[in-house]
């Protein structure tokens, strides 16, 4: 599975970034070299080869778990990307930490209070956050915590006070869609038989709701989870880049910016098998909560 | 001596679901009560208001839409209706326990059978878990599941074994009184008798009251001691199983009887009732089964009948009996 998609994706990464204007050398070289001097670069980088070839050569590479080195830093692409990851990981985790704080509450009440005034105003409110632009969102949130308050620090990556902020910012971009799918999914579960059973054994409407309908209703929600941490981990160039978090993802915008083929491309086959180890992770606690689905894995997967 | 023993008291209880632009009238003004250790079968055909019934001695009406608009329904004397939620959690599955219809939906598929049942001892018996597990195991083995299957999900086990497990779930506290709604209208004949076999000693064992709400007269005529016959939300006819059997004197009840196929004349034409039951948002000013009564008369449409005595046990509502020389078809005498 994990190998087709990283052959796709490094395949249109590499040609796209080639149809893409300008190129390294010239930033490398700077404005005032000589023809000579452009032509020796780009044979020392390979650049004077066709483009299928550098593909294939830098196939042979990945096959060997050698992702190339940077153009521009001469680093390995490998090496830049770990250093980065665990401030990446450290903002997703906490953005989907606040995502699930505020959507899964919001999520059960509107299901519980369908068409009413609480319903509607958590739609608007989880709307609100998906329009929101997240740069937008992250400076009001700097100009008032971190400026005007001076609570919070506006940026950087020092500990845990300057990573409310950005999470936050994140977080609230995601409460829409979870939102949303806590409610619809927890509606299908609260008109069940089985919970009126609960009911009729005397179990208190809180816990009802709770502990029999949530843990039916949480498959949908944890696939839901599992896409965004994923897309999270890719990198919120946006938001990266207003708190200055060194993240992966201001990694890849500084890549596309200087062309650094190798590095753009490396990223993006190393995010794919972060993404689709998470999507696997996810896999795996569908049979947590659903023990159909676990019943299915100890048959052999069928 | 005799009041004490009355476990279930239902008194003029109306049930009324509030849609938009309509009202349901579900149950209208019924009365019944049953002694410990009775079983009363509710019968009556689809939308006639027995499992509105089952449900308002729960208080499980979804509410909106539905309202239990009067009406008081006592158990052991004290009033349900007045109870707030959280006691009325330690009178369901404690005192009153209900099992539903359909065995397939009713139990919780992200838990095992044993959490499920445990559940209920845990509530109300204030055990620990341990202890409440192995009370669990105890109620498999009695309703004839191996206890060792208490770790198994409902997706594990068959419709009929799933309704023991609803079974066990509804007897585990030992309740009063028991709501068995179709317990087995959803399962296949040969097992029908067993669930039903098991459900009757158990009832013995226990002394429990129950209200066995069904349509197949067959399982009345098996397990019940009295009868009552309900009727587009009202009851028409109530009596001993002997009163109704044998001397049956509504002539919904005569319909209900004649619609069966009868085994030793295996040639004849079945008798269906004629018509539909009436629109519950709009029932007829008179008798709810005047269209559709071949005795009905004139006054039939306009006066509602009252449930009148017969003899000591048994009650009729019908303006038909008005008339001094007058009698249905069934208990004439024939052949």
């Amino acid at each position: 599975m994990l190998i087709p998609v990283i052959l796709i994706t490094s395949f249109i990464v590499f040609f796209i970034i080639n149809l893409a204007p300008g190129d390294v050398v010239a930033q490398l070289t700077g404005g005032d070299a000589t023809q000579e001097e452009i032509a020796q670069v780009r044979a020392q980088l390979g650049l004077d080869q066709p483009i299928l070839i550098r593909y294939i050569k830098y196939l042979g590479g990945l096959l060997h778990g050698d992702l190339g080195t940077s153009y521009v830093t001469g680093r390995s692409v490998y090496a830049s990307y770990m250093e980065k990851l665990p401030a990446t990981l450290q903002l997703a985790l906490a953005s989907i930490f606040v995502s699930i704080l505020i959507s899964i509450p919001l999520g059960i009440s509107s299901a519980v209070h369908q068409g009413s005034i609480r319903d509607n105003v958590g739609m608007v409110a989880a709307l609100l956050g998906l329009s929101m632009p997240n740069f937008w969102l992250g400076l009001l949130l700097i100009i008032v915590f971190a400026l005007n308050l001076g609570w919070l620090p506006s940026g950087g990556s020092d500990g845990f006070k300057s990573i409310i902020l950005p999470a936050i910012t994140v977080g609230t971009g995601l409460t829409a869609m979870l939102t949303r799918t806590t409610r619809s999914s927890m509606l299908d579960v609260i008109r069940q038989d089985y919970l009126r059973t609960a009911r009729a054994k005397g179990v208190p409407e809180r816990l009802v709701i709770r502990k029999h309908a949530l843990k039916n209703a949480l498959i949908p929600v944890i696939t839901v989870i599992g896409t965004q941490l994923g897309s999270c981990l890719g990198g919120a160039i946006l938001t990266e880049t207003v708190f200055s978090w060194p993240g992966v993802g201001r990694l890849i915008l500084d890549a596309v910016n200087s062309r650094d083929i190798p590095m753009v491309t490396g990223c993006i086959v190393l995010k794919t098998i972060t993404i689709s180890i998470i999507l696997l992770i996810v896999d795996l606690l569908y049979a947590v909560v659903d023990p159909r689905i676990r019943a299915q894995y100890s048959k052999g997967g069928k | 001596m005799e009041e004490n023993n009355t476990v279930l008291q239902i008194e003029n209880l109306t049930v009324h679901y509030v849609l938009e632009d309509e009202t349901v009238e579900a149950v209208n003004g019924i009365n019944l009560s049953l002694q410990r250790g009775k079983v009363l079968g509710l019968v009556g055909e689809t939308g006639a208001g027995k499992t509105t019934t089952g449900l308002a001695c729960m208080r499980l009406i979804p509410n909106p839409p539905g309202v239990i608009k009067t009406g008081r329904v006592l158990i052991d004397g004290t009033d349900l209706m007045t109870l707030p939620e959280m006691k009325m959690n330690d009178v369901r599955g404690k005192e009153i326990s209900m099992i539903f219809q359909d065995p397939m939906t009713s139990l919780n598929p992200a838990f095992t059978v044993g959490e499920q049942i445990a559940e209920s001892v845990q509530l109300h018996d204030h055990v620990s878990k341990d202890a409440a597990y192995k009370k669990a195991q105890e109620m498999l083995e009695l309703v004839g599941i191996p206890a060792e299957r208490a770790g198994e999900y409902p997706h594990q086990f068959s419709g009929g074994m799933r309704q023991r497990v609803v079974i066990a779930i509804a007897l585990t506290c030992n309740p009063k009184l028991l709501i068995a709604d179709e317990p087995t209208t959803a399962l296949d004949v040969t097992i029908q008798a067993q669930v039903l076999d098991m459900m009757k000693q158990l009832i013995e064992k226990y002394q429990t009251s129950v209200i066995m709400i069904t349509h197949d007269l067959g399982i009345v005529a098996e397990i019940c001691d009295e009868v009552a016959v309900m009727y587009a939300g009202s009851i028409v006819e109530r009596g001993t199983l002997e009163d109704i059997f044998n001397n049956t004197m509504h002539p919904y009840t005569e319909g209900l009887f004649n619609s069966l196929p009868n085994i030793g004349h295996r040639g004849e034409d079945l008798k269906p009732i004629p018509g539909l039951m009436p629109d519950p948002t709009n029932l007829p000013e008179g008798c709810a089964f005047a269209p559709r009564c071949a005795y009905a008369g004139e006054s039939c449409k306009c006066v509602r009948p009252e449930l009148r005595a017969v003899s000591d046990t048994h009650f009729v509502a019908c303006n038909a009996y008005s008339r001094k020389d007058f009698s249905i078809e069934r208990s004439k005498p024939h052949e």
